[in-house]
């Protein structure tokens, strides 16, 4: 890989021996994916995937002291992931013990680290930091050092930003460093689509379904997917970006996908039409067989298949605002039809802390507390990754928190029956 | 015996038996409870994942299709070398991912002491030929012996 002088500077040793081994670092990781140079990181913000003080993470936290104390922090300013614990949600005696003084007890010392480093704001908490409350959104060509996975496919895809999958920590040292390897979805070649989806469903799919479907069949390829238009149009609208979030969230979790092309609508798409599928591209056929058949596969690991569900997680990745507001219809007209008052689940909504307090000021914000439906900032992945909550029958729309945790599936409308009328969970 | 050859990713020369993974390592379900509750064995946690749920991955040589999962992944696996948690190498039957890319490089750069072997490009057929507790030996130059 092409080195400039004061790149090859650094990695001899020129600004210390830590800046020396971020270089390093970056070097290695490029050269094992054939990157030819390093491109500098333009985006105004970064945004990281390690937002836990768990407290197995010790040698994170000692390699963060080390930049600090070295003096190696982040050029740009940055947010987070969600934080793993918030008072508001439903837990037992046990489940807070267990969170507060064994699994999350570097929370606080950790996120005096991310300040020190270069955190945003207290409230730059966030998968979805792309939202516009958070004022973290990347524009179209931005070459960024991001991780969280349903983030980055996001902002290549919808944004037309340029980032390829890193892991948690490499995230930081683009930014420190103020340049990455250019490999994968940051150059041309590696955004061409390898795969053609023809999307031939009766009705809109589910996005969470039909991103999972994707994600498994292509894995860490680049789909170009057609047939969506009828229900997707061609405009960029809130309700396109919050589902676009969601379907991409699942091809990311389900398999690997960074990048994704929709046919007459993100941008890439839009401008260069069917020139970004490669020679050769596979096909795949997507219909309402198909994906019936997806989901009938996915693997129920309560230990009673017929519990009643416990607790019910929507927003993962964090809802938008406009998802928080019909959402919050939704639910009303579910109770009305079934003459409940509240909802019969403990559910849990889960939105960036900034979207929070914007849903907070609507008129909308009162009518979902009616209903008794939670809201909050929590990761619902670091809730549910804990020995007790292993055995909780936790019911979700989310495919990527069912990928990673015990969580069983169901679709929106599925969802909304459950925790309005309840009964339906066999 | 049999030879394989792949890439070096990270240096190294060892000698383990065999664990073998047919899907993708989920490495923070594989790796997660194993670190944060005191398993020096490093016990797989992933119930998902048949080959590997509840086998010691500890000095085994790890061999694998590719990672999958959480961006997380790259740390989990740092912080498992960090910890001496680690396989004693890991030998991948396709090109490496960047999570896994990551986070044996993280350990290669910043944790001088832990040696963990990575290997990738062995082929499917490595992958078909290998089996549990079959005598893997790797060498510098990135040729894999299979007994």
């Amino acid at each position: 890989m092409y080195l400039t002088p004061e790149q090859q500077a650094i990695l001899d040793g020129s600004k210390g021996e830590t800046m020396a081994k971020v270089m390093k670092t970056l070097v290695m990781y490029g050269e094992t994916f054939g990157a030819d140079k390093m491109v500098p990181v333009t985006s105004e913000y970064n945004h990281l995937v390690t937002s836990f003080g768990l407290k197995m993470m010790g040698p994170v936290f000692d390699l963060m002291q080390q930049l600090i104390d070295a003096g190696a922090v982040s050029g740009q300013r940055f947010s987070v992931d969600p934080r793993p614990v918030d008072p508001d949600v439903p837990a037992n005696f046990l489940q807070k013990l267990i969170f507060n003084k064994f699994m999350y007890s570097k929370q606080d010392s950790y996120e005096q680290q991310l300040k020190a480093l270069g955190l945003m704001n207290d409230d730059a908490f966030s998968c979805a930091c792309y939202l516009d409350q958070m004022g973290n959104k990347p524009v179209m060509g931005d070459v960024l050092s991001w991780a969280e996975s349903s983030a980055v496919v996001y902002a290549n895809s919808v944004l037309g930003a340029r980032c390829n999958r890193n892991s948690g920590i490499m995230d930081i040292m683009g930014s420190i460093a103020g340049f990455v390897p250019n490999f994968g979805l940051l150059t041309d070649e590696g955004r061409k689509a390898t795969w053609i989806i023809k999307v031939e469903c009766s009705r809109k799919p589910e996005a969470q379904l039909l991103g999972s479907a994707i994600g498994m069949k292509v894995m860490e390829d680049v789909p170009f997917i057609t047939g969506m238009e009828q229900w997707l149009g061609t405009e960029l609208t809130d309700e396109v970006c919050a589902y676009l979030k969601d379907f991409g969230a699942a091809t990311a979790s389900n398999g690997a996908v960074g990048l994704y092309h929709l046919e007459n609508l993100t941008p890439e798409a839009k401008e260069q039409g069917a020139a970004l599928v490669a020679p050769g591209a596979k096909v795949y056929v997507i219909d309402d067989a198909e994906l019936q058949k997806v989901k009938a596969n996915y693997p129920v690991i309560w230990k009673n298949r017929d519990a009643k569900p416990k607790l019910c997680f929507v927003g993962c990745p964090h809802m938008s605002l406009q998802q928080l507001k019909s959402w919050t219809v939704r639910v009303e007209e579910g109770l009305k039809a079934s003459g409940n008052k509240k909802v019969l689940i403990p559910t849990v909504f889960t939105t960036a802390p900034a979207v929070k307090k914007e849903f907070e000021k609507t008129e909308y914000a009162q009518r979902l507390k009616n209903t008794g439906v939670i809201l909050s900032y929590i990761c619902p992945l670091m809730y549910m990754n804990n020995p007790l909550c292993g055995p909780m029958p936790v019911i979700t729309s989310s495919n990527k928190l069912r990928t990673y945790t015990t969580a069983r599936y169901y679709t929106e409308d599925e969802i909304l029956i459950q925790i309005t009328k309840g009964g339906a969970w066999a | 015996m049999k030879e394989f050859k792949g890439r070096v990713v990270a240096p190294g020369s060892v000698t383990a038996p065999a664990l073998v993974s047919h899907g993708g390592l989920n490495t923070l379900a594989s790796f997660q409870k194993a670190l944060q509750f005191g398993d020096k064995k490093a016990t797989c946690g992933d119930q998902n994942n048949p080959d590997l749920y509840n086998k010691q991955m500890l000095g085994t040589a790890l061999c694998l299709p590719q990672t999958i999962g959480s961006t997380t992944g790259g740390l989990v696996l740092y912080c498992a070398c960090a910890m001496e948690r680690q396989p004693a190498c890991m030998l991948f039957s396709k090109p490496i991912d960047s999570l896994a890319a990551a986070g044996s490089i993280l350990a290669s750069v910043w944790l001088p002491d832990v040696k963990m072997p990575v290997v990738d490009s062995l082929g499917e057929e490595f992958l078909n030929y290998v089996k549990d507790g079959m005598t893997i030996t790797v060498q510098e130059d990135g040729t894999v012996f299979v007994d």
